[in-house]
């Protein structure tokens, strides 16, 4: 246990590291900008799925807390007359707010549906409020908000988006974690498994579902802020995108629905590989057919997404090597549970 | 004796079946009473009713005195009436041990059950270990329920319905579909269960179960009960000899 333990730990804190250090040995700003979508990315797709993973509902419409997120931000600094800064990171937060504030509603109404239906409501909900931003006076319509830009140097200008990115993105994973490893996350597990037994059981499913689900959009109501900070204009049809949608569920199916590293991983293969697409084509949607073909790819060869198949395939292989030692005897404590969790729980995390 | 659940005069229609009509049965405490009858005589419903899985427009269901009909799945389950299902419902990618968990969900707050952790449910873990070595699978703790065989997840069902101490189990088809040496663990289990003062209600096709650990049975045909007594009285009792026990379906399953 200590062993396996102790070589995650080092793996997290290289990663970490490699993070941090990124935009001092990738400097150009091509790249940095590629990093900081990335990174928004992976955030949302690691809050969508502390939702949709662990609970077994699949939303297509946090592109709305998205949006809300960079029109909360555009919004409040444009009618503040806000001077762009560092001190603009602050209004941040605020927007996270916002969005989990909007997300309430939309659960309260959404949760009442399932499965497809629950899909299909969402997704409605979604259109609602690109339509409410599109002929608002305060959203200023279809013609968008313009958000003030800091004047730093052209050369390291992405590098304070690129840091604040990703403590957002380590919010976001540390979020889905405790819920992960806390009683609320088993009462979620339990209701994706099969929710009217978990209510039969005393398990207050309604509120477990709202309070997820207000979680989610909080994240996702960040980065859409820090978008609207960092591109500097808001549109309705630019935030309020439902290819966001899509790209966020691809990447956590692809990496793994309903585990910690999956959305991760999805999310640092996919969006790089979608900027790089639209840069050195200059077709801005053939990632389209290319994440077409990954679904596909998906679906047919890892169903269940890289992480679970990949740690199937590694337990199942020390198991061959237990095998051994005289059966029956289960491994006891953490790497026993951890084991258990993973082998046929393709929702559990690693 | 005192009677722990009182079903009255209840009655249930599905469009134009009438599932219960005008149905009443007596549960008391600290007895194993069994529920008999055809298939489709509204066994499973009259459990839908009294565990708040089904509404009902007419009658009243009472546990300890007090009025629970039409009430939800989880306050009857808090009050103290734990339930089991004719196929079984257990979390399939959960863990056994996990599953034996869910049941004691229903005491968490709201923001406390965010913030600690699975790990640190120390003494339910091990109220839950105990359990599931008093049904016989504690070896299987960890293992996702889903790999579990049909007779092992009937018995997690029932470890994990105790985990939350009900007064009563309610009791769909234990027997149903399980081996014969499985059924007289379950038997047995049950008669413990019983000693240290559980009430049961049991439905049941398989008689040799029924009248071997029941004190009372209840038969039901067509939504309603028509006969309650010992099961020596009920097995010679002309009406039911006629509704069920000399009926040609008997072993058909619903």
């Amino acid at each position: 246990m200590s062993h396996s333990s102790t070589i995650k730990l080092g793996l997290i804190s290289l990663a970490l590291l490699a993070f941090v250090l990124f935009p001092w040995v990738f400097a150009n700003p091509t790249y940095t900008t590629i990093a900081v979508f990335t990174l928004i990315y992976m955030t949302s797709t690691t809050a969508w799925n502390g939702f949709a993973g662990y609970s077994g509902y699949i939303p297509l419409g946090h592109a709305a807390f998205f949006g809300s997120g960079a029109y909360a931000f555009a919004v409040i600094a444009a009618n503040n007359h806000l001077g762009a800064g560092y001190g603009l990171f602050a209004l941040i937060p605020v927007a996270g707010l916002i969005a989990g504030l909007l997300a309430i509603p939309v659960g309260l109404v959404a949760l009442r549906t399932r499965r497809h239906t629950f899909v299909v409501i969402t997704i409605a909900i979604f259109f609602l409020f690109q339509l409410v931003a599109t002929n608002l006076g305060i959203t200023g319509g279809s013609s968008g908000l313009q958000v003030v830009s800091p004047n730093w140097p052209g050369a390291t200008y992405n590098d304070p988006f690129y840091y604040v990115a990703l403590a957002l993105l380590i919010l976001a994973v540390a979020a889905s974690w405790t819920i992960r490893r806390s009683r609320f996350g088993l009462q979620l597990l339990a209701i994706r498994d099969d929710e009217a037994r978990a209510r039969g059981l005393g398990v207050r499913v309604g509120r477990v579902k709202l309070t997820a689900f207000v979680v989610s959009a909080i994240p996702i109501g960040m980065v859409g802020a820090l978008y609207a900070y960092f591109v500097g204009q808001v549109f309705p049809q630019f935030v309020f995108d439902p290819l966001f949608d899509l790209s966020i569920a691809l990447m956590a199916f692809f990496g793994g629905l309903g585990t910690i590293w999956g959305p991760l991983l999805g999310g640092l293969l996919l969006e790089p590989l979608q900027q790089y697409l639209t840069f050195s084509f200059s077709v801005g949607d053939l990632y389209l057919i290319i994440y077409g073909i990954i679904f596909l790819a998906v679906i047919l060869l890892m169903p269940r997404g890289i992480v679970p198949s990949v740690s199937d395939r590694l337990t199942n292989r020390r198991s061959g090597r237990d095998r051994a030692s005289p059966p029956g005897q289960a491994p006891a404590g953490g790497d026993g549970d951890v084991r258990a969790g993973l082998v046929p729980n393709p929702g559990a995390g690693t | 004796m005192t009677a722990l659940i009182e079903v009255d005069s209840v009655s249930k229609a599905f469009g134009g079946l009438q599932a219960l009509n005008l149905c009443s049965l007596t549960v008391e405490a600290g007895t194993v009473t069994g529920l008999i009858g055809p298939n489709g005589s509204g066994k499973t419903t009259l459990f839908n009713v009294m565990t708040g899985y089904e509404q009902v427009r007419q009658g009243a269901v009472r546990f300890k005195g007090n009025p629970i009909t039409n009430s939800t799945p989880d306050r009857v389950f808090k009050l103290g009436i734990g339930r089991t299902f004719q196929l079984t419902r257990i979390f399939p990618r959960l863990t056994a041990m996990e599953n034996m968990l869910i049941a004691t969900q229903h005491r968490e707050g709201w923001l406390g059950s965010v913030f600690r952790t699975v790990a640190s449910l120390g003494p339910e873990r091990e109220r839950a270990m105990a359990l599931l070595e008093f049904v016989g699978i504690a070896g299987l703790a960890n293992e996702a329920a889903g790999t579990l065989s049909y007779g092992q997840r009937k018995l997690l069902e029932l470890a994990y319905v105790l985990v939350a101490d009900p007064d009563v189990l309610l009791l769909d088809e234990p027997a149903g579909g399980v081996n014969p040496s499985l059924i007289n663990h379950l038997a047995e289990k049950i008669r413990e269960l019983n000693a240290q003062g559980k009430t049961f209600l049991v439905v049941e096709h398989n008689m040799e179960f029924v009248m071997g650990i029941c004190d009372s049975l209840t038969v039901m045909h067509q939504g309603s009960a028509i006969v309650t007594g010992t099961p020596a009285e009920v097995r010679a009792h002309p009406q039911v000899l006629d509704a069920y026990l000399g009926g040609a379906d008997e072993n058909e399953d619903d």
